[in-house]
Order: structure tokens, then sequence, then C-alpha cells
């Protein structure tokens, strides 16, 4: 596969457009991106609902202190597959389902460089996410030591373990496969005349982050391997009786833990930085500075993995460093925000839905920002460490930074991918009831936090009551929002006002010549970019 | 709560708190008592440090929000297309762009040097007066006074009816244990750290101390408390199902209180000593075997015995409990690989592992009717 592609793709697929099936076969079989790329949205926003539920369950238990819905070992179920179905069935999945929608549309390529692959790499994750839920089911239910997956509590425990390992080696093939996918088309099926420096920032982003996944997604399957053959075939790499070490698992676990972090988060960058300049009128500022940070932030964080364990005692220069490197991610960071704002400043700003997704990530983003730039203080993250106040941070990270830019960029593309506008009344009440059901949710818990309630338990001292119940009112509302983002989504998907080729005139990105929807395969005919 | 007479809250304390009135726009007669937005009330040096050094943080990061924002509300408010504001076609300016860059690095530093200086003396625990073993266990502490020959384990006190709201919960709920740690005021005291089973981490918020303690390693803190008082902390790393459940709570007491506790301690060895041999009725063993058994056991095998279906097994009606009284010895002593089954001969003592194995195999549906001496448990020590 090369630059012949172009001309060879759009050849193999006229053919294919004469005799493409239908009904279930369409979708089981499909190589076609955007067939891909809904089956991938469709399935995160699956697992982001069944992980909520499980989030609502969580904020039941802790609406007040005592033990009232379910027992410690329940809690921890809940707890830790919150977490693992958030993080890989939810927000990377549906980052993927963009890329697969937006990367070929955006570039002008007329489908992913390997659709056969993208095809198995999608079909993978149902599997996994059967294996995974159905662990609640066996014996023992299911994991309950934490989405980090920490030996030596990792060992206790039944084949509910094993089967969720093996469920994280499904997905890590499938992201694996699905970054290879993204890296090829990128580098290879650009339409002539886009050179890299004139990408779209989003393409820029996920080229980013998949080479993050290749990096990191087999240092976690070597991790849990290990963890496989501790529990089943008696070695010892992480139990200090054998000769291993518990500590070591934390090291290769957040070598890849925190490349992760960004996984997750630099295609919302790339979200934010498409809506942003279309809704302000006026081009992003910075591009360059802007590719260029978060190339840094990539490197960056291969090397402040040990941040996430200032409490196991590592010695004082290991403390620094990790500290100062931390504190590095700083830097461009802020770069990022300062071009946002730069974008904004002196442009001619309008407030449709997707919009306010971003202006709220750009600020509530932040926020989580300068709680990590508190954490990254090893004194004051050996107060804060397994606190509440680090629940906080990576919530205001995770779903005020990643979902709601997803958010945002669902309302921005539906009517490009259904070719109907969405309801935009209902979509900023749903914007609304988000934001500021999130913060009700997530901002006490900065003060539980500091005053000392630890994370991942079920139940806790008084003086934490009243704020539990003020985040669990809150938390029940955010999740009830949410069934309002899928009445509208459901309802644009079936019918609206036609939302024509362009429907935001800001905009100027290549899937906006296109028809909306795009036709089955598009651009055929590669497009000049000059 | 403990006494505090330390240092009064600062400015930050009290603006953080009237921002967050604001921002949940709750009624001024609420009682603060009930909403602490900060750190707690630092007891020692260190977490004095900390405070100071979070304060500071968060006034600097306050700043910048501010540097960042309000232009971006004047942009919001003024640069709008339904005012009729055009777009205009910049899209860099090298020097705004190397500005924010240099400047960052400039606040960075700034708060990289205080932090430094403050990590290391974390770090150094040279020169303590009193050195102390801390063993996490599934869930209890186990503090060890090195050189003392004191020894002892330190459980939650928290009864299980309050925990299912069958009682209203105490002042302390679950904050409070059978046996504190004591220490000395204003002697510098160095923890030593281990764990039986899983990683544990030892935390007392107003001490500014969280270590992990890991099982198969040693690492080390201190600290230092002027205050006399009573200092209450949790575990703070995952630890399975009792993870909630482990109170860590430090007497702080002045030199000479300590000095007549450490002699207490040291009569209590001597007492058990003394009763070596002894043999005991049947219902004396229950009735401590009960105490035992809600300390250690009933976090996973239930009040009931019945266990947790699939994670824990039952021990009414258990082949082990019912079978030979030296299967059930031995399991107990040694635990169970792989499983939460902690080996408690190294935690309890013959005299309690005797009552509590005496407890289970005549309680529920188990009437074996035996009696297990503390003679029978030391003879099956390995």
């Amino acid at each position: 596969m090369n630059t012949s592609t172009v001309s060879n793709a759009a050849a193999v697929h006229d053919h294919a457009h004469d005799h493409a099936p239908t009904g279930v076969m369409r979708w089981l079989t499909s190589t076609n991106h955007k067939d891909i790329g809904t089956l991938y949205l469709w399935f995160s926003l699956f697992m982001f609902f069944f992980a909520g539920a499980l989030a609502m369950l969580i904020r039941a238990e802790l609406f007040q202190p005592g033990l009232q819905l379910f027992q410690p070992t329940v809690f921890n179920q809940l707890t830790t597959m919150h977490g693992l179905i958030m993080i890989f069935g939810a927000i990377m999945p549906s980052l993927v389902g963009f890329a697969n929608w937006q990367v070929p549309l955006m570039i002008g390529a007329p489908d992913m460089a390997f659709p056969r692959l993208n095809n198995w790499s999608f079909w993978l994750l149902p599997a996994a996410g059967v294996l995974l839920i159905s662990t609640f089911f066996v014996p023992g239910g299911a994991i309950a030591g934490g989405w980090t997956m920490y030996p030596p509590l990792f060992m206790q425990g039944g084949i509910a373990y094993d089967m969720s390992i093996l469920a994280v080696h499904i997905l890590g093939v499938s992201s694996i496969m699905g970054a290879i996918n993204i890296i090829v088309t990128i580098l290879n099926m650009r339409a002539p005349g886009m050179t890299l420096m004139k990408m779209p920032m989003f393409v820029w982003t996920w080229l980013i982050t998949a080479f993050l996944l290749v990096a990191v997604m087999p240092v976690l399957a070597c991790a849990i391997t290990m963890l496989l053959t501790d529990r089943n075939f008696g070695t010892h790499f992480f139990d200090a009786s054998g000769g291993g070490d518990p500590v070591m698992f934390q090291h290769v676990f957040w070598f890849f833990g925190h490349p992760e972090v960004y996984i997750m988060i630099l295609p919302a960058f790339g979200i934010v930085s498409t809506i942003i300049p279309t809704f302000a009128r006026k081009p992003l500022f910075g591009y360059v500075s802007m590719v260029y940070a978060v190339a840094s932030i990539a490197f960056l964080s291969f090397i402040v993995w040990a941040h996430h364990m200032f409490t196991t005692g590592m010695p004082l220069g290991g403390q620094l460093f990790f500290m100062y490197t931390t504190m590095l991610i700083a830097i461009p960071t802020g770069i990022k925000v300062f071009n946002w704002v730069a974008t904004l400043w002196r442009g001619s700003i309008s407030f449709e839905t997707p919009m306010l997704f971003s202006l709220a990530f750009v600020f509530l983003f932040t926020i989580g920002g300068f709680s990590g730039l508190v954490l990254a203080l090893v004194p004051v993250d050996i107060q804060l460490q397994d606190t509440y106040y680090v629940v906080a941070h990576f919530h205001y990270v995770l779903f005020s930074g990643s979902a709601m830019a997803i958010m945002g960029g669902v309302y921005y593309w539906l009517p490009k991918w259904t070719g109907h506008m969405y309801d935009e009344k209902l979509g900023k009440v749903h914007f609304w009831l988000t934001a500021i059901a999130f913060n009700i949710t997530f901002f006490p818990m900065h003060f539980l936090g500091l005053a000392g309630m630890p994370r991942r338990i079920p139940d806790y001292a008084l003086q934490f009551a009243e704020f539990n119940m003020i985040a669990s009112l809150g938390g029940f509302l955010l999740g009830a929002s949410q069934l309002l983002f899928l009445y509208v989504v459901i309802k644009c998907v079936r019918g609206g006002i036609a939302a024509g080729n362009q429907p935001w005139d800001g905009a100027d990105t290549l899937e906006w010549t296109q028809t909306s929807p795009p036709p089955y395969h598009s651009f055929v005919t590669p497009p000049l970019v000059k | 709560m403990p006494k505090y007479t330390g240092r009064r809250l600062g400015q930050p304390f009290s603006a953080i708190r009237s921002l967050c009135a604001i921002f949940f726009g709750l009624i001024p007669a609420l009682a603060w008592a009930d909403f602490a937005v900060n750190l707690p009330q630092p007891a020692s040096g260190l977490a004095q440090d900390i405070f100071d050094l979070h304060s500071l943080i968060l006034w600097i990061c306050l700043a910048i929000l501010i540097v960042v924002f309000v232009p971006m509300l004047i942009a919001l408010i003024r640069h709008r297309k339904s005012v009729g504001h055009q777009a205009a076609k910049f899209h860099d300016n090298l020097g705004v762009e190397i500005a924010w860059t240099i400047v960052p690095v400039l606040i960075l530093i700034g708060m990289a040097w205080p932090a430094t200086r403050l990590v290391a003396s974390m770090k150094d625990t040279s020169k303590s007066d009193l050195t102390i073993k801390v063993t996490g266990h599934q869930w209890k502490w186990e503090y060890e006074y090195l050189g003392e020959d004191i020894r002892f384990m330190s459980n939650s006190s928290t009864p299980k009816v309050q925990i299912d709201g069958e009682q209203s919960k105490g002042e302390h709920y679950l904050l409070e244990v059978d046996r504190p740690l004591v220490v000395p005021a204003g002697q510098k005291v160095r923890l030593v750290l281990t764990a039986s089973d899983v990683i544990h981490a030892w935390w007392v918020p107003a001490f500014g101390v969280k270590q992990d303690a890991i099982p198969g390693f040693i690492r080390d803190a201190w600290f230092k408390v002027d205050q006399v008082g009573t200092y209450r902390g949790q575990c703070a790393e995952l630890c399975g199902v009792g993870h909630g459940f482990m109170p860590v709570v430090v007497d702080v007491v002045s030199p000479e209180q300590f000095a007549t506790w450490k002699q207490e301690q040291k009569t209590l060895v001597a007492a058990a000593a003394a009763n070596v041999g002894k043999t005991y009725e049947m219902a004396e063993l229950k009735a401590l075997g009960e105490k035992v058994y809600a300390a250690n056991c009933v976090a996973c095998h239930q009040p009931t015995g019945m266990g947790v279906p699939g994670a824990f097994p039952a021990l009414n009606g258990s082949a082990i409990v019912s079978g030979e009284k030296a299967g059930h010895i031995d399991i107990v002593l040694n635990g169970k690989a792989a499983t939460a089954m902690a080996a408690f001969g190294k935690q309890l003592s013959d005299l309690d592992l005797a009552a509590v194995i005496t407890y289970e195999r005549n309680s529920w549906n188990n009437t074996t009717g035996d009696l297990v001496q503390p003679a029978d448990i030391a003879a099956r020590r390995r």
C-alpha cells in the first residue's frame, strides 16, 4: 500500500458498490469506514450508558453513610468495572469511531487504508465487551481490585479476573490494529497537495494518538500477561515471596497508563480545535505551535508515569524527577488553552450546541489541569493521593474533558453523518443540564479529598456526609440528562431539517465539500488541496 | 475531632469557603462545620508546610485562571456574531506565543523550588527518637515498638450494627479502633512500613504522612507532633473488601504518660505469659471467640457464618469447620494461598486462635462440641 492506493482503492470500491450486502450482513461484513465508524459510535454509546449505570449505583450507595444497597464486595466490583468500561468501552471506541468517520473525509481519502482490518478491529470489541460484562454473573462476581489491577490484591479472586485479562487483551489487539490503520491512512492516503502541515488539527491529534497506542498497548499486554501467569502458572513476577516486586507492576502499568490518559484527551483536543474556529469564524490561532504542543505532550507522557506512585516510597531523586517532568506538561497544555482563547479573540462568535460543549471543555479541562498541577507536587500529592480529590481531577479531564468534547463533536458532525439537523433547542438543554450537573457532582469531590476521604470506599465517616449527598444528587441529574442526549441523537438519525452540504458557515475542512450524508463511497476522485 | 490549638486557619481557607458558598448558593445559616473544604488543620510541621504549599499553588492557579478566562469572557461577550462583530483574520503572533511559553516556565520554577525543599525534608527520616514498625494486614494495622517488646493489633471498633444502620452512628464512625497507636508528643517518630498480604497505605492527614505498606518491602516515613491529642486517618490504598473499614488512630500523649503506658503494656505481656498452659471453659472461649471473630473474620465470612457465595466460603456447615480439629487449626494458622484467607498464626495469640476456632466450631448450625485450648494451637504451630 502506497500512494497508488488512492486510485486502486477507488476502482475496487466502485466494483464493490454494485452488490453491497444489506440488513445485518451490511454491518457484520462492512469494510466501509462510515459504517464501521457508526458501529464504533453506537457501541461506545451503549457502553457509556452501561458504565454510567454502574456509576449511578455507586452514587446511590454513597448517598449517605452506612451500607444500604450493596455489600463492599459488590461495591468494589461497581467502581472497578465503571472505570474499566468507561475507559476501554466508551471513551476509546468513541474516539476511534470519530477517526473512522472523519479521518478519510478530512484528508480526502476514499476509505481507510486497511478496510478488512478495520472490520475486524471493530468486531473484536463486542466480543470483549460481552466477555467483560459477563463476569458479573460468574461465581465470585466481577473484578473488584480497581481498574488499575494492582497485585497482590489482583491475585485474590475468581475466574472473573482471568476473563477480564482476556477481555483487555482483545481490546488491546483491537486498539493496536485500529491505530495502525489510522497511521497508514493518514501517512499514505492524503489528497494531493495536503502536506502534513496542512492537515486538519483533528487528523494531527489522531496521528499522534495512534503512535501512542501502538507504543503502549503492548506494554499493558505484557503487564496483564505477567498477572495471568502469576495467577495461574506459578510465576512470581509481582510476588515478593518468590523474588518478585508488586511495585514493578505499577511501574509497567503506568508506563502504559499515563500515555493512555493522553490517548483519551488528544483526539478531544482535535475535536475542540475543529469546532472553536468554526463558530468563531476565524482560523485556529497558532496551528504550528498546536501541532508541536500535541507532540510534546505525547513525548512527555512517556516520562511522567511514576507520578501515580509517589506514595509507594520512591527515592528522593525519583520523586523529584517525576515531579519536574509532570510539571513540564503544564507548558504545552497551557499553550493549547492560550491558543483556543486567542482563536476566540476578535472572532465572530455564535453559540450552537457544539460550541457550547467546546467552550465548557476549555474552561473545565483547565480546572482539571490546575488540579493536575496541584497533584504534580509531591508533598501535596502525598496528602491527596487515593482521595476523592484525585477522583475529581480525573473526572474534570475525562468527563468535562474527553466526554464533553466527544458530545460536542457528535453534535457538530451529526448533520454531516445523517443529513439532518439535530434539535438545537434540545441540544442546548442537554448541554446546560450536563454542564451544571457535572459540576454539582464533581466539584464537591475536591473538598471531600482535601478533607481526607479516601477513594474506593463503600462507606465513609460522618464528616463527609453532606458533600457526598450533593455529589449523588448531581450524579443522578447528570445520568438522567444523558437520556436526553440519546433522544436527540435518535431523533436526528430518524429525520429533521435537511442539513445541506455545509450547515456551519465557518467550517472549512474537506468533509463539508461532500453531500450530507456523504455518498457511501466519498472522494472516489481525490480532491486537490491547494 | 481532635483538639487543635495550632496555627489559626489562614486567609486562603476563608476565601475558598466563601467561593464555595457562592458556588452552591448555600444559605449563610448552614453550619460550616459540616462542609470542610480544605486540608485538615495540620498537627505536624510537615503537614503545615504541605498546607502552606497547597495554599500558595491554589492562589497562583486562581490568578492564572483570571488572566486566561477574563479575556475569554470579554471575547464571548463583545466578539459575538449576534452583536455584529466581524471576525479578524490573524492566526499567529510569534511574540505572544514565545511569551506564553516562557512565563509559565518561570511560574513553574517558582512552584518547584518550595516543593523540592519540602520533599527533601519529608524524606529525611534520620535522627528519630523512636521507631515503630507498622504492618498492614487485611484489614487491620499491627504496631511493633522496635526494641521495646511491645506489639499489638489495631482493629476497627465501629460495630457492624452501626454500619448496617440498625443503630445510630457514633461520633467517630469508621474512624475508631480498639487499640490506638500511642506516641510521645514532641519526639520524632519514624515509621517503618510493610504488609503481610496486599498493599495498604498508612495515612493520617493531620500529620502529612501517607505511605504505602508493601508486602515484602520496607518503606519509611516520619512525623513529629507537639500537640497532645487523638488523630485519625484511614487506609488509603484499595486492599479488598475491608478497605473502607481499616482506620488509623494515633494517641499523642506527653512523654511522661508515654513512659507509663509502656510500663502497662509490658505488664500485660507478662500477664499473658503467665497464662500459658492454662485451660479454659467453653463459655469463656466462646465469649472471647465472638470478639475475635468480629474483629478478624466477619468482613468475609459474615456475621451469619454464611460467607459470600463465590467469593468467600461459608463456615456454617463447612467441611473444614465440622471436620477434624487439626485441619481447622491449620487453615486458620497458615491461611490459604492466593485468597484473602490470611495466615492468622502470625497475627493472633494462641488464646485468641483457640477462642475463635472454638467459637466457629460451636456457632450457627455447627455443634461439634469441641473445645480447642491454647495448648492445642501451640502444638500445631510450625
